[in-house]
């Protein structure tokens, strides 16, 4: 539904974006993930049209966003970051303008309306103004604007930015049961929500993408992937750390002690060949092992050690 | 027509805006006001003794506008994009050029409703006398056309900027350019060192000078084209503008 070739966008001479491509099929949610001005925004503004590529090319539902801006404008909803709305308006009039430029009159408009107050919980705030709304709220009313017209393909900036852990939850939810039906590609910085709600995820860092996977294809890139736990009772920190170190496909081993019992971590050489749990367990034989477990990764691990600049590591 | 139906939808909702901001109605009171003012106090309808609004009413409006109408239009596009509501318009599956159009037909239907609270100047010349009515249609016509013409331009000030109060000054400043380039007095002066041709071509791109036939109930076809082709022209420039601010 999603297809982004080669996008590029200079701002001045600053790369924003720099040749990204990938694309995102009906029933993926796409984790759009990175640090700060990495470039997430901007390769969002220039799929739903608002800004024209420096280079490159962007199709929704086979149409060239630039080309046919309006027909692959109609196939997508678009959560702007920061939530925008007319402050003037009510919530109900906000979204009932929002119906209009979709093309939805009358009876078609007031069921998708009420559709969307029911499903982002908007009907005690209704007649308010939007310039009255706390931030969750007005964040929740744009949020609606986005998905009145049920669009096949949902680009979503930082949805769940403001909202308490309830609505959070709530929304999250929504993004995973709409995703089954669309195409949807949305931004975060919460590292959760990749497990919560994405099919698969990419990690972009100065315009570029550093990573691209399923959650856990991307949690095996962790230095943590595959590492085996265990809690000793009756061995000194040293002959533990010795022992597990000698392993033939161990490559480090951390251990502390903590009242006559060792807690130890061993590393991994070849990540995810299951290859070190065997060992592990074989060279453990006869000792006293309370608990061990082997370890699936950490993405907030991966996320640190790709986007990290160089100095900094 | 899709177009129209998008067109609409923009200029009711912008519309909307105006009619519930207390700002708009403290615009309608001081052009009403002024309006009364200007033509009974010191334009002196009653001691002229003629029933025609021509000189004490509508020969100040080029003058009203000057300040009003970029107030009106200030917020136009500055707000959309300091708020960033203009993401979200943009990326509708509507044409830049029809949001353009919607947004400025609003401010200026708005303007149009002020103008058309001044009946009771209309009635009360016709209670009076026995005024050419259609000389008073026609000048209420070119009042408006120039009204939106002062107001295409705030729309050009507007989209160069997200501070309302420099697109506001940047606008009396043009505004004002087009009136002096025919005012009498500065057309006097010119003169006096230039060409005759010269002269006359500065005039021709002055509102007065358009707007003078208009009032007086000519309704001559270039005067019209000049204001709707002004109108046109700068909604044009507008969207140059919008565009180049997307570009970045
Ligand atoms: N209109 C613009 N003009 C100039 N530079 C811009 C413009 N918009 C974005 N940039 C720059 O482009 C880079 C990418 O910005 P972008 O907003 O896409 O980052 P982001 O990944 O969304 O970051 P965040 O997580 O903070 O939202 C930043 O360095 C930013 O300063
Ligand atoms: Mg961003």
């Amino acid at each position: 539904m999603i297809q982004v070739e080669n996008l590029t966008k200079l701002f001045g001479t600053k790369r924003a974006v720099d040749g990204v491509s990938f694309s995102v099929e009906r029933g993926e949610v796409l984790g759009f993930l990175g640090p700060n001005g990495a470039g997430k925004s901007t390769t969002m503004r220039m799929i739903t049209g608002f800004i024209p590529p420096t280079s490159g090319r962007v199709r929704v539902g086979g149409f060239d966003v630039s080309e046919q801006p309006i027909a692959a404008k109609r196939l997508m909803g678009y959560l702007p970051e920061n939530a925008p709305a007319y402050t003037d308006m009510t919530v109900y009039g906000f979204l009932n303008f929002a119906a209009e430029l979709r093309g939805l009159r009358g009876e078609a408009k007031k069921k998708a309306v009420h559709r969307v107050v029911e499903m982002c919980f908007l009907e005690s705030v209704l007649h308010q103004s939007v310039e009255t709304l706390s931030k969750g709220y007005r964040h929740r009313t744009c949020f609606a604007q986005s998905i009145i017209h049920d669009p096949d393909v949902l680009v979503l900036d930082e949805p769940t930015d403001g909202l308490d852990p309830n609505q959070k939850h709530e929304v999250r939810g929504l993004i995973r049961r709409m995703g089954e039906k669309k195409a949807i590609i949305f931004s975060t910085h919460i590292l959760e929500e990749v497990d919560a709600a994405c099919t698969r995820a990419i990690i972009i860092d100065r315009g570029k993408i550093v990573a691209n996977g399923t959650p856990d294809q991307l949690r095996a890139r962790s230095e943590w992937a595959g590492a085996v736990t265990l809690r000793v009772q009756g061995l000194s920190v040293e002959a533990v750390k010795e022992q597990l170190g000698r392993l033939r496909t161990a490559a480090k081993v951390i251990a502390q002690g903590d009242g006559g019992r060792v807690l130890a971590t061993v590393f991994p050489r070849n990540r995810g060949d299951g290859e070190l749990t065997r060992e592990v367990l074989e060279a453990t034989r006869g000792w006293r092992v309370e608990h061990w477990h082997t370890e699936e990764g950490r993405l907030d691990d991966v996320f640190r050690s790709i986007t990290m600049p160089d100095t900094q590591r | 027509m899709n177009a129209w139906a998008n067109i609409r939808t923009v200029a009711k909702r912008e519309l909307g805006a105006y009619l519930t901001s207390p700002l708009a109605y403290v615009f309608i009171v001081i052009f009403l006001l002024l309006c009364g003012f200007f033509t009974f106090m010191v334009g002196r309808f009653f001691e002229r003794g003629e029933a025609s609004l021509v000189g004490p009413f509508f020969d100040w409006h080029p003058w009203f506008y000057l300040f009003l109408v970029p107030a009106v239009g200030m917020r136009l596009w500055a707000e959309e994009r300091r708020v960033g509501t203009m993401e979200l318009l943009l990326t509708m599956p509507i044409t830049a050029w029809q949001a353009i159009v919607g947004k400025f037909l609003a401010s200026w239907l708005f303007l149009g409703l002020a103008l058309a609270l001044t009946f009771p100047v209309v009635l009360t010349v016709n209670y009076l006398g026995d005024p050419d009515n259609g000389v008073i249609l026609a000048a209420y016509l070119g009042s408006w056309l120039m009204a939106g013409a002062y107001l295409a331009i705030s729309c050009i000030t507007s989209a160069m900027t997200r501070s309302q109060v420099v697109s506001f000054i940047l606008s009396v400043v043009i505004c004002l350019f087009l009136i002096l380039a025919g005012f009498p007095p500065v057309v006097r002066m010119l003169e006096g060192w230039a060409g005759s041709w010269l002269v006359e071509l500065v005039a021709s791109f002055s509102i007065i000078t358009h707007y003078d036939g208009l009032q007086r109930g000519v309704l001559d076809v270039r005067d019209v084209l000049f204001f709707v082709s002004l109108i046109a022209f700068s909604l044009f420039v507008t969207g140059v503008i919008l565009r180049g601010h997307r570009a970045g």
